[in-house]
């Protein structure tokens, strides 16, 4: 059984979203995710400053077995990327949720959160 | 569900993921497919490979039927128990599957692969008109492959009573043992054994290998393995519509003696004098990103061709690929990786023998 944190947030393209306190939020995989992929051997990010639209295939995770599109969760700005991991792609086996994080936002508007999946809604999709 | 080997439930509590393969339910990993594949190229790593096809073939028109059958000529194996790696083709040249062949004691053994065994075994039935012959499939039996530069020291030391049998075999080469069947062969450019066990006795030999420390390997590890030690897989780097001679699968035709009829012969003298328009080759892509079968390769001033299989290299750090491409290439290329036309370097197969880099 994957692991899904309760205080994330999900969308069904596998992706999670930490909403932190100064309203940015921080973009990962899942663990399901990663389960799904493999060893991770490469990363791509976003450039920093890029407007993105919530759907919009903005990364790409390449796996031993496959590549794999990365979704924008939300529509905004990214704020920031996670060099340590194209630097280190395995991290995302190791620890999806923390290290492992992919990207930053700023969102165009937070009333967009409401329409993310919390963990019990994420754990159904995945069955 | 799918069909199970015998080793399903030691699968499941070495937490193997399970996915469908050819009808099985098989191990894709046990974890990490890199560190498996490590384990083979540095110690010693074991795949249960039961879902392989065993078939015998007895009976006084043996050899004969199966010159007739293979392109390569199991006139070759001087030697109970040396085995043969042949293409089996069919009249248009094209390859319905490759196996390997042992030559036994008066008789000889085959083992195809699992996702052809329907087409192969009815191939095979039809064509045995006019030979005196009986085919005997084996399911009985289960097959762990061990391998790695550690692999036979430590078979050696689990089943002592065949330590003897196993320094001498030589490299291809198979000899059965009480019921066993221990080959010097495999498909990960590592030395190593593949064993045939009794079903009853091959869960016992396996948790034994795990408790000396012999990493299990899910079929994921195997692909990347094969890869870098430059081995076809069928349906990916050739098929019945592919031509064994834009293969890579030149080397294992015998041509002479020149009145041997085998089933494709026609086809590939026709195709060898016409001149053959495609070539199997590696290609080493040194950046970042991932070749993957059916990408489309581009070589200036010669076509297309197209990446068969391709993978990241645990070994080399960087994606490999096998792929075919016009015969006139030369030692560059680029790979069109999801709309991204990517240089790489184009290299006589393999990547990967012993542990070494060879290119």
């Amino acid at each position: 059984m994957s692991n899904i944190p309760a205080e994330l947030k999900y969308v069904a393209s596998h992706e999670w979203i930490r909403v932190e306190a100064d309203g940015t939020v921080t973009v990962g995989i899942t663990d399901f995710a990663q389960e799904q992929l493999g060893d991770v051997v490469f990363i791509e990010l976003p450039e920093v400053g890029t407007e993105v639209t919530a759907d919009q295939d903005i990364a790409v995770v390449e796996s031993v077995k496959a590549a794999s599109d990365i979704y924008a969760p939300l529509t905004g700005k990214i704020i920031a990327i996670n060099d340590a991991v194209v630097d280190a792609p395995e991290a995302v086996n190791e620890d999806p949720y923390g290290e492992a994080w992919f990207f930053k936002m700023e969102l165009s508007d937070a009333s967009q959160l409401d329409s993310l999946m919390d963990a019990d809604a994420y754990a159904a999709a995945c069955e | 569900m799918g069909k199970q080997t015998a080793l399903h439930a030691s699968h499941i509590e070495a937490n193997g993921k399970i996915v469908d393969f050819g009808g099985w339910d098989m191990p894709i990993h046990y974890g990490s497919q890199i560190k498996e594949h490590n384990a083979v190229r540095e110690a010693a790593g074991m795949f249960d490979v039961s879902h392989m096809t065993i078939v015998d073939v007895r009976g006084p028109d043996a050899k004969a039927f199966l010159q007739s059958l293979l392109a390569n000529d199991v006139d070759k194996l001087k030697e109970t128990g040396k085995a043969l790696y042949s293409g089996m083709l069919n009249n248009n040249g094209g390859v319905i599957d490759d196996l390997i062949v042992y030559r036994m004691d008066g008789w000889y053994r085959t083992v195809v692969n699992c996702a052809t065994r329907d087409k192969d075994l009815e191939w095979m039935t039809a064509h045995t008109k006019g030979f005196d012959i009986s085919l005997t499939e084996r399911p009985e039996m289960a097959m762990v492959a061990v391998q790695g530069p550690e692999a036979m020291g430590m078979v050696q030391k689990i089943k002592p009573e065949a330590a003897e049998l196993i320094d001498g075999l030589k490299v291809f080469q198979g000899l059965p043992l009480q019921g066993w069947f221990y080959a010097r062969t495999g498909y990960t450019g590592e030395d190593g054994l593949e064993i045939m066990i009794p079903e009853d006795a091959v869960a016992d030999f396996w948790t034994q290998l795990i408790e000396a420390g012999v990493q299990p390997c899910g079929l994921g590890a195997r692909d990347t393995l094969r890869l870098e030690a430059g081995m076809n897989l069928y349906g990916n780097d050739m098929d019945e519509e592919t031509s064994p001679l834009q293969a890579g699968m030149g080397w294992t035709i015998a041509w002479e003696p020149s009145d041997r009829e085998f089933i494709g012969r026609t086809a590939l003298e026709a195709e060898k004098a016409a001149g053959v328009p495609m070539k199997q080759v590696g290609l080493v892509m040194e950046t970042r990103g991932v070749m993957r079968s059916h990408q489309k390769v581009i070589v200036e001033g010669a076509g297309e061709g197209e990446v068969t299989s391709g993978t990241f290299s645990p070994t080399l750090q960087c994606s490999v690929a096998i792929a075919r491409v016009p015969t006139n290439t030369g030692d560059t290329a680029q790979v069109d990786v999801r709309g991204k036309l990517i240089d790489v370097k184009v290299i006589k197969l393999p990547f990967v023998r012993n542990g070494k880099k060879l290119f």
